[in-house]
C-alpha cells in the first residue's frame, strides 16, 4: 500500500500542467472556469478537438486508439491537473468516459476501428440512451424499440421509441441506445445495446429547461431511426450487462476530476465565508470542517477503487461511492447557501442569471437523482453488497 | 501510487481474523472484561509476545519487526472486530505513537526493547479529570526539585493504565526558563504514584487514574516546548480510528445478518426498504472510515519517513479520521441497536457492548466536535477576514 508518486511521475504531472497551463492561458483562456454544462458549448467543442490532437483526451486508452496506454497513477494525475487548470468541464465525456471504455471493453474489433478514434480526437460526440419517461429508476423497463430490416447497403436497426433527460444530445453524433429488440420481451431479457447516429431523420431532440435555467438535457424522439445492424454491442437481446458495464465506468478515473471540481466549490465557500464574516460562526466553522472531511475521504476511496484492477464490474466500495459524493453535495449547496445568506437569493444578472454558489445550490437537487437515485443507490448497496432480498416487483 | 493491500499485508490480516475468531470471540470477551486485568493476561501475552504483536511497528534495532502503521493498522482493525480490551491499542497504538517521536536515548529504547517482546505495557496519559484533549486539560506538572525533576499532579482516562508497566506522559514544563508539554516515562511502581482502576460505562476495557505526589523517577524524554507530544497524538488518533473501523464493521456485520434472518410479517425484516436503506447508509460510513483509515496510515508511515515534508498532511489526516470513525462508529453502532430492535437494548447481546465502545472511543483523545475545529483552523478559517 503506498499513495505517494514517484519522482518519474511528479515529472508527468509537471508536463500535464505545463500543457494545460499554456492552452488555458492561451488559445483557450475564454473558457477557462466554466461551470455550467452548455455555456459556449461551440468553444468546447473545439477544446475536444485541441485535447484529443495533443494525445491528452483519453490517455488510458491503447495509443493505436488515440491514448497513451497511461498507467492508472498517470490517468490519476492528468485528472487532478486537469481539474486543478480551471479547464472546462469535458462536453466530450459521455464517449470518453461512457462510450469508449464499453466499447473497447465488450465491442468486437470493427467496432473499436470504427468508432474510438473519432471519440478519442474530439470529433464525434456521444450522448446516452437510457431513461424514458417509463423507465427511470425502473431501467430496465425500456419500451423504445428496435427491429431488423433490410436497408440500401445491408440490414439496418430501425428504432422507435422515446428517452428522455439526455444530457448533451443537443452536440451528439452518436447515441448509445439502450432498447428492446425482442418483440414481448419483459426486464433485462431482449434488450440490445445500440450505436445509433444522431444526425439523421428520424431523430428529433428536445431541450428540457431544468430548474437550474440551463438546458443541459432533453428528450430525444427515434421515429424509424436507422443504425446498421453490426452496430450492436454484444450479442442482440444480451445489452443489459453490456448497459450495466457501462455504469461501472462510470466510477472510473473521472471522478478524481469531478472532486477536484467539488474541492474548487467548497474553496470558493470557504472564501465567501470569511469574507462575510460566517467563518467566525462556530456551526459555520463546524459544518466547513465536515465538509472538507468528507471530501478528503471521498478522494482516498476514489483512490481504492482504482487501484482494484477489476473492469466492468463494481466493487463494493464502488456501490457506495455514488450515495457518498451525491449526499455530500447536496449538503455542501445547503452548506453554501448558509454562508452565502440572502444576497445568494437574488440573480446576478439579466434573464435568470445565477452566482457560482446559488446554481451549486440548485444543480446539486439533481446529484441525489441522476445515475440512479439515492433510494435506488441503497437498494444496490443492499441487494448485492450486502446480499438482502431483492424488492419484489409489481407487474411480473 | 497503488492503495491496496499488498499480498503481505491481507496474509497479516488473514492471520489475525483467524486467530482472533478462535481466541477472542464473544464468549471469551464477556469473560474476560470481568478478571480485575479487564482482560486475560495469558491471551495478551500469547499475542504481544508468541505471535510478535507488540513489536509490529518498532524499529528492529530495539526488537521489533520494522513494519509500518498500515500494518498495525490492520491489527488494530481486527482487534476492533472483536472489541479486544487488551492492552495492545493502548501500548502499541497510543503510547508507542508518542515513544516514537521522542528522540532516541537510553531510556527510550530501553522501554521500547521491553515493549517490543511483550515484556512489558506502555500506557498514555495526557489529559487530566475533564477528559478533553490539548494542553489546558493535561494536569500533570514537570517542576525542578532537589534532586532533579519531579512530577506532580494528576492523569485520568488512561486507557489499560491498571496493568501498564510504564506511563508516557505528558506534562506541563514548569522548570525555569521552560514551558509547553514535555513528555517524561514512569514506571508504574514509582514512589509516590498511585494507580486507580475507574468503572467505566464501556465494560470492555478499563480506564485508570493516576495521582503523582512528587515522583522522581520521572525519564524525561522530550523536553517542553517542542512538537513531539502533538505530533505523537496525531498518529495515536489513526491508530484508534483504525481499531474504530473494526468495532464499526463487524456491529454491521452483526445487524447485517440479523436482518437476513428475522422473520415478521412472513418475510426477512431485511427484505423492507426501511431495514434495507438503513444498512446501505451503515455500510456507506463503513466502506468510507476504511478508505480514511488506510489513507491515514500511509500518511503517517511516510510522515515517519520524512517528518519535514509529511507533517502537515499528518495534521489533516489525523483530525479527519479520527472525526469521521468516532462519529460514524457510534451512528453505525446507533443504528445497530435500533435494527435490532429490544433484544438490540439487552445486557445479553453485543450490540450494547459496540454502542458503549463508540462512546468511550469518540471522547478518547478529543471529540468530533474538537477535532472539527483543528480541522477549521487548518482551513485557515481563523485568518483575517477580507473586505467585503
Amino acid at each position: 500500500m503506498k499513495i505517494r508518486f514517484t519522482p518519474e511521475e511528479e515529472a508527468f504531472r509537471a508536463e500535464c500542467a505545463a500543457w494545460l497551463q499554456a492552452q488555458l492561458n492561451g488559445p483557450f483562456a475564454d473558457i477557462r472556469g466554466i461551470v455550467s454544462q452548455t455555456f459556449r458549448a461551440e468553444r468546447r467543442l473545439e477544446w475536444e478537438r485541441a485535447l484529443g490532437s495533443a494525445r491528452w483526451s483519453v490517455i488510458g486508452w491503447p495509443e493505436e486508439f488515440g491514448g497513451r496506454n497511461a498507467t492508472l497513477a498517470q490517468q490519476v494525475i492528468f485528472a487532478e491537473e486537469y481539474a486543478r487548470s480551471g479547464a472546462p468541464g469535458r462536453v466530450g465525456h459521455l464517449g470518453t468516459e461512457l462510450a469508449g471504455p464499453t466499447i473497447l471493453h465488450f465491442g468486437n474489433d470493427m467496432q473499436r476501428e470504427r468508432f474510438l478514434l473519432p471519440i478519442a480526437r474530439g470529433e464525434e460526440f456521444w450522448c446516452q440512451g437510457y431513461s424514458e419517461p417509463n423507465a427511470g429508476s425502473d431501467l430496465s423497463n425500456v419500451r423504445t424499440r428496435a427491429r431488423l430490416e433490410q436497408g440500401p447497403d445491408g440490414p439496418e436497426w430501425v428504432i422507435e421509441g422515446q428517452k428522455i433527460w439526455t444530457s448533451l444530445a443537443q452536440f451528439a453524433d452518436w447515441c448509445f441506445v439502450v432498447c428492446r429488440t425482442e418483440q414481448g420481451s419483459k426486464g433485462p431479457a431482449g434488450i440490445s445495446y445500440l450505436l445509433v447516429p444522431m444526425k439523421q431523420k428520424g431523430v428529433t431532440v428536445k431541450p428540457i429547461r431544468q430548474m437550474t435555467g440551463d438546458a443541459e438535457f432533453n428528450e430525444v424522439f427515434f421515429d424509424g431511426a436507422r443504425t446498421r445492424a453490426e452496430y450492436c454491442v454484444g450479442k442482440p437481446g444480451e445489452g443489459w450487462k453490456v448497459a450495466m458495464g457501462t455504469l461501472a465506468f462510470e466510477r472510473g478515473v473521472s471522478t478524481l476530476a469531478q472532486q477536484m471540481t467539488f474541492r474548487n466549490e467548497l474553496e470558493q465557500v470557504i472564501a465567501a465565508a470569511r469574507s462575510n464574516g460566517a467563518a467566525a460562526d462556530p456551526l459555520i466553522r463546524q459544518r466547513i470542517a465536515e465538509a472538507w472531511t468528507g471530501l478528503r475521504i471521498m478522494r482516498y476511496s476514489a483512490l481504492r477503487m482504482l487501484s482494484r484492477t477489476t473492469t466492468g464490474t463494481m466493487a463494493p466500495e464502488a456501490m457506495t461511492y455514488k450515495l457518498h459524493w451525491a449526499t455530500w453535495r447536496k449538503k455542501l449547496g445547503e452548506l453554501a447557501m448558509d454562508v452565502v445568506g440572502a444576497p445568494g437569493e437574488l440573480c446576478t444578472g439579466e434573464g435568470y442569471e445565477l452566482a457560482d454558489l446559488p446554481y451549486l445550490y440548485l444543480f446539486s437537487r439533481a446529484d441525489t437523482i441522476y445515475g440512479g437515485t439515492n433510494q435506488i443507490q441503497r437498494n444496490i448497496v443492499a441487494e448485492r453488497a450486502l446480499g438482502l432480498p431483492k424488492e419484489p416487483r409489481g407487474d411480473r | 501510487m497503488h492503495f491496496a493491500l499488498t499480498e503481505e499485508q491481507e496474509a497479516i490480516r488473514e492471520a489475525a481474523r483467524d486467530f482472533l475468531s478462535k481466541r477472542a470471540d464473544s464468549a471469551r470477551l464477556r469473560k474476560d472484561m470481568l478478571l480485575p486485568e479487564g482482560h486475560d493476561p495469558a491471551l495478551w501475552k500469547e499475542i504481544s509476545g508468541e505471535l510478535g504483536w507488540a513489536g509490529i511497528s518498532l524499529p528492529e534495532d530495539v526488537g521489533g519487526s520494522g513494519l509500518g502503521m498500515v500494518e498495525t493498522a490492520i491489527l488494530l482493525e481486527e482487534q476492533g472486530r472483536c472489541l479486544y480490551g487488551g492492552p495492545f491499542l493502548a501500548s502499541a497504538g497510543l503510547a508507542t505513537a508518542l515513544l516514537l517521536e521522542a528522540p532516541a536515548s537510553e531510556a527510550r529504547d530501553a522501554i521500547l526493547a521491553r515493549l517490543a517482546v511483550g515484556e512489558a505495557t506502555a500506557a498514555l496519559a495526557v489529559t487530566g479529570d475533564s477528559g478533553r484533549p490539548g494542553g489546558d486539560a493535561v494536569a500533570l506538572e514537570l517542576v525542578e526539585g532537589p534532586a532533579g525533576v519531579q512530577l506532580r499532579g494528576h492523569a485520568a482516562f488512561v486507557l489499560n493504565g491498571n496493568v501498564a508497566d510504564t506511563f508516557i506522559a505528558a506534562a506541563h514544563d514548569r522548570r525555569p526558563g521552560r514551558d509547553g508539554l514535555a513528555m517524561v516515562a514512569v514506571a508504574a511502581g514509582a514512589s509516590g504514584l498511585a494507580v486507580k482502576t475507574l468503572a467505566a460505562m464501556d465494560l470492555t476495557r478499563p480506564y485508570a487514574r493516576i495521582e503523582c505526589s512528587n515522583v522522581q523517577a520521572v525519564d524525561l524524554l522530550v523536553d517542553g516546548g517542542g512538537v513531539a507530544v502533538a505530533r505523537g497524538l496525531q498518529v495515536a488518533q489513526v491508530a484508534l480510528a483504525a481499531e474504530q473501523l473494526g468495532a464499526m464493521q463487524a456491529v454491521m456485520d452483526l445487524t447485517t445478518e440479523y436482518a437476513r434472518q428475522r422473520v415478521q410479517f412472513g418475510r426477512v425484516i431485511g427484505s423492507f426498504q426501511a431495514i434495507k436503506h438503513r444498512l446501505a447508509d451503515m455500510m456507506v460510513i463503513c466502506e468510507a472510515a476504511r478508505s480514511a483509515v488506510y489513507y491515514a496510515a500511509c500518511v503517517v508511515d511516510e510522515y515517519r519517513s520524512d517528518p519535514a515534508t509529511g507533517a502537515a498532511e499528518l495534521a489533516e489526516a489525523a483530525a479527519l479520521v479520527k472525526v469521521y470513525c468516532s462519529s460514524g462508529f457510534h451512528d453505525v453502532a446507533g443504528n445497530a441497536i435500533q435494527l435490532h430492535g429490544g433484544i438490540g437494548f439487552t445486557w445479553e447481546y453485543d450490540t450494547q457492548l459496540f454502542f458503549k465502545r463508540a462512546r468511550a472511543t469518540s471522547n478518547l483523545l478529543g471529540s468530533p466536535q474538537y477535532h472539527r475545529e483543528v480541522i477549521a483552523e487548518l482551513l485557515g478559517l481563523d485568518a483575517a477576514t477580507e473586505a467585503p
